[in-house]
């Protein structure tokens, strides 16, 4: 399939230079390379800028209310577990009004792709601060700045016991793709967090990273299996060092033929140091951010075991049909 | 005796729920007319043998049984405190019977109850006319179980069995059947069987041998004149509305799916549907209210019944939601048990007052369908009936119970699959394949239902205002207008589908009393003792297209709610040249057929 079948007709409203146009065209791409029939695909969103996504996508879609697409997807893939479910969302619609279903869907571990566009800001509704804006962040609703300290989105997925986190960037559209693709390919809840620019209300937020000139320096893009090496000439590496005292584990910068370099391994159940490898870059600059595929790891998931456990009391049920139920019913006959 | 009204108090602990149920369905089975009042604290466990843990069981049983009744003629109070709640609530007649347990008005009953005196039927002033019947209960199931081998907490357990014999006797109803009902209740813990059994029987030869000082009452055995032939039981109006549910799942061919959040009283209906697996029932028990509806809609988008349960401040919660449901037009059936409200309010008492909220309580011009159910047993015919317009018309269909008809049971008639009403699901013809939008109506103005697994019929369904045509995103001003007019006009066709307003009782009199929902059997006893005439609506909106024409005909309009106008209100609202009056009560407990006399009879 071509990325073209899953362009709708409808004209894209991002804004020009917004980061979700990149991102719309990589699920255009991966949904093609994953090669599943537009009419088994269905796109569930709440509200917000990434939530016109459906709109974009020639496939089934339902754009819903604030907050609620986490749950209205859960619906439809408990349902039907045959259809092959995303659900876009950025980081208000997830992290602030839809937070509870965000962890819930998580804990359950539901075979949703999610793609969470984080821009840290609410664009749609003209500039407040989001969840992940930094503390002390200017805005229309912070005009002196916030005091709140935000979330880091990662941390809260693996809170919840999230079995899949990915991070990528707008404008690095081949590791979005690799990312959507696992994300599909994996069974249960996997979460993308796609770091979005608003080149309206918060322009170049991401910029540390998505400057060509620097991603190299302050980006890692890892991969299962393989060292993790980053740098303008992959002259650096990481590897992790436990503190002698307190025994608390952090991720530090060695050189690339330093014999601690780590391998990353994704499937790894213990999220350790997954956790330390998503939270490099995320509140200040001394590690480099962690894009591509963090964790990636099996359990079983919600709408398989739900169903499953259907099938198997039907399969050893006396009544199966509404006459069969009322037959065992203590009952009176009266003329 | 054509009917009689039996009430069952003691502790929470003491099985009162549980003896009244049996008792309730003995009945049934024994061919009576039943209609029951469970009345139960709040409190999971109160301490034991006060006024607040005192747990009550009311029941009418015999013919023309249309409520549980106002006023007991039989008590069996369990402990002095259930005496006291008694008398002190007016719960019985001043001729009726009440049996008591001796062994329970000990100086510490008495104190724990709050008696300030060593006598408490004196400080009561139980009236003389009023027969005491005293029986060591205690001691007499202590005696029964003698051989056991149980300990004493055990054998103390079983003392609402003892009641429960004894009031078998009292009624003379066949130990065979009761020992059956006992065996089926108990047969996951085979173990109290034989116990509980025994105590029962017990209970019934010492009625029967020691000649109590009361004659056995006997019930003209009721073969009602309008009923249908058939296989009747009692049901609780949760269960009643869980198996609609069902029935209307297989009937249209949908796979039924709840999603759902804990609230009283509503929860039983989860709990049903969860054990129905095996009539293939999927039901997700939501992280929270909104949850609840939003799976449901996510279920209803993909193709299923979908449908969500829940009380008054869970259908607040709901409300957006539902509002996505109407702009969507997908088929959802919303069950809203109502309870004491506002806010948190009484969470185990009737009342209703939400029917605003369900008419009205959403932003935007949002209309949906709203029908009540008016007695436990045809919560499963208006729940299956909110399946049916739900999925006809593609729109939520708001289901207005309560915990009156929730928790209490009447005799149903348990019909075949085969005699239901057909249910046809909007789904779109095969001929629309590849140029269908979620737009394009029928003939009634009822959008087509095409879902994801359709080849062809991909389309992105919104929130948002869709364009009449193409059925994407609009801001158009005339376009939006249109939409609210065809959302409108969507439900008004409704009333094409539903039946006329059938006036009971006298229906030439000047008087009617009108009503909706649960109050049905109170409104019905006391229009016969008015010798009036009786509206009960079960279609609230849109209402039966004769509703004006019925009501013009009266010159006394009585709106009875338990609230404090909302129907009355919405009347005048449609209507405002009838004269509507009305009565109200809000004390969260079910009318009380005397004060609707006496009110109507100024």
């Amino acid at each position: 399939m071509q990325a073209s079948d899953f362009k709708s007709d409808q004209y894209v409203r991002f804004c020009p230079g917004c980061g979700d146009h990149a991102i719309c065209m990589a699920l255009q791409k991966a949904m093609a390379q994953i090669g599943i029939p537009t009419h088994q695909v269905a796109v569930i969103s709440g509200i917000g800028c990434s939530s016109r996504m459906p709109h974009y996508l020639n496939t089934y879609g339902f754009n819903t209310i604030h907050g609620r697409g986490g749950a209205i997807a859960t619906g439809v893939k408990t349902s039907h577990p045959e259809l092959t479910v995303w659900q876009m969302s950025g980081d208000g619609d997830c992290l602030a009004i839809g937070g509870n279903h965000f962890i819930h869907e998580i804990r359950r571990n539901v075979d949703l792709n999610v793609c969470m566009f984080n821009n840290r800001i609410y664009g749609l509704t003209k500039g407040q601060y989001s969840p992940t804006s930094p503390k002390g962040f200017v805005s229309k609703s912070s005009p002196f700045g916030t005091v709140e300290r935000p979330f880091i989105p990662a941390e809260l997925v693996l809170g919840a016991r999230g079995t899949f986190f990915a991070r990528t960037l707008d404008v690095d559209v081949p590791t979005t793709v690799d990312c959507l693709v696992a994300a599909q390919q994996h069974k249960g809840a996997s979460i993308v967090e796609c770091l979005v620019n608003c080149v309206i209300f918060n322009n170049g937020t991401h910029a540390w990273i998505a400057d060509r000139e620097q991603r190299a320096e302050h980006s890692i893009i890892l991969k299962h299996g393989e060292k993790m090496l980053f740098g303008a000439n992959n002259d650096k590496g990481l590897a992790v060092e436990i503190d002698p005292k307190t025994f608390v584990p952090r991720i530090i910068v060695v050189a690339a033929d330093d014999p601690r370099v780590l391998v990353h391994d994704a499937h790894q159940q213990d999220p350790t140091l997954h956790r330390l490898l998503a939270l490099m870059g995320q509140e200040d600059h001394d590690l480099p951010v962690a894009l591509g595929v963090i964790r990636n790891v099996e359990a079983e998931t919600y709408d398989e075991a739900v169903n499953k456990q259907i099938a198997d009391v039907r399969a050893n049920a006396k009544a199966k049909t509404f006459d069969e139920l009322t037959a065992t019913l203590e009952t009176v006959y009266k003329e | 005796m054509k009917k009689i009204v039996v009430r069952f108090c003691g502790d929470s602990g003491d099985g009162m729920q549980l003896t009244g149920n049996l008792f309730s369905s003995l009945s049934a089975i024994l061919g009576h007319e039943i209609s029951t009042l469970p009345d139960f604290p709040a409190e999971i466990r109160a301490p034991q043998g006060t006024l607040g843990g005192v747990s009550g069981f009311q029941l009418q049983l015999g013919s023309d049984v249309y409520t549980p009744g106002d006023k007991a003629d039989v008590i069996v109070a369990m402990n002095a405190a259930a005496l006291k709640v008694c008398t002190l609530g007016k719960h019985y007649h001043d001729h009726a019977i009440v049996i008591v347990d001796t062994d329970a008005f000990t100086d510490k009953d008495l104190e724990k109850a709050q008696y300030k005196t060593d006598n408490p039927f004196m400080e009561l002033g139980i009236p003389e006319t009023v027969q005491i019947v005293p029986v060591a209960l205690t001691t007499l199931t202590k005696e029964a179980l003698k051989d056991s081998g149980l300990d004493n907490k055990s054998m103390l357990k079983s003392r609402n069995m003892f009641a429960f014999g004894l009031i078998c006797w009292l009624f003379d109803q066949p130990m065979d059947e009761a020992i059956h009902l006992l065996e089926d209740k108990f047969k996951k813990k085979p173990a109290l069987i034989a116990p509980n059994t025994k105590v029962m029987v017990d209970g019934y030869n010492y009625g029967q041998n020691l000649a109590l000082s009361i004659n056995q009452i006997r019930l003209e055995s009721s073969v009602e004149k309008n009923q249908k032939a058939g296989y009747y039981t009692s049901i609780a109006g949760n269960k009643a509305t869980a198996w609609g549910l069902i029935a209307a799942a297989e009937k249209s061919g949908k796979r039924l799916f709840l999603g759902s959040y804990p609230i009283t009283p509503a929860t039983d209906i989860m709990h049903e549907l969860a054990a129905r697996k095996d009539v293939n029932v999927m039901v997700v028990q939501a992280e929270d209210e909104i949850a609840g509806v939003c799976t449901a809609i996510g279920a209803a988008f993909a193709g299923d019944l979908a449908c969500t349960s829940t009380s008054g401040p869970g259908l607040s919660l709901k409300s957006e939601a539902i509002g996505l449901a109407v702009m969507a037009e997908l088929p959802l059936v919303v069950i809203d048990v109502q309870r004491g409200g506002p806010s948190t309010g009484l969470p185990t008492k009737t009342e209703q007052t939400d029917l605003m909220q369900a008419i009205y309580g959403r932003n935007g011009e949002c209309p949906a369908v709203v029908i009540a159910a008016s007695t436990s047993a045809n919560c499963f015919d208006f729940a299956y009936e909110a399946c049916k317009l739900a999925l006809e018309n593609m729109t939520p269909v708001i289901l207005m119970t309560d915990t009156y008809l929730a928790n209490g049971t009447s005799l149903w008639r348990v019909p075949k699959l085969a005699e239901l009403p057909v249910i046809t699901p909007q789904s779109v013809p095969e001929e629309l394949k590849g140029h269908y939008n979620p737009a394009l109506r029928d003939e009634r103005g009822v959008r087509y239902w095409a879902f994801p697994g359709m080849e062809g019929f991909e389309h992105r369904n919104i929130g948002l205002e869709r364009d009449a045509e193409k059925g994407t995103i609009s801001t158009n001003p005339e376009n939006h207008e249109r939409m609210v007019q065809a959302r409108k006009a969507k439900i008004a066709q409704v009333v094409n589908q539903i039946p006329d307003l059938r006036v009971q009782g006298n229906a030439s009199s000047d008087t009617i009393l009108v009503g909706w929902g649960s109050t049905e059997g109170h409104l019905h006893a006391a229009a016969d003792e008015l010798n009036c005439a009786l509206a009960q609506f079960n279609y609230i909106h849109p209402l039966p297209r004769n509703t004006r024409e019925v009501l013009s005909q009266y010159k006394r309009l009585i709106v009875c709610e338990l609230n404090t106008g909302q129907f009355a209100a919405y009347l005048r609202s449609q209507f405002p040249e009838l004269p509507i009056e009305q009565y109200n009560e809000t004390q969260g407990q079910p009318f009380a057929v005397e004060r609707i006399v006496k009110y109507a009879s100024k």
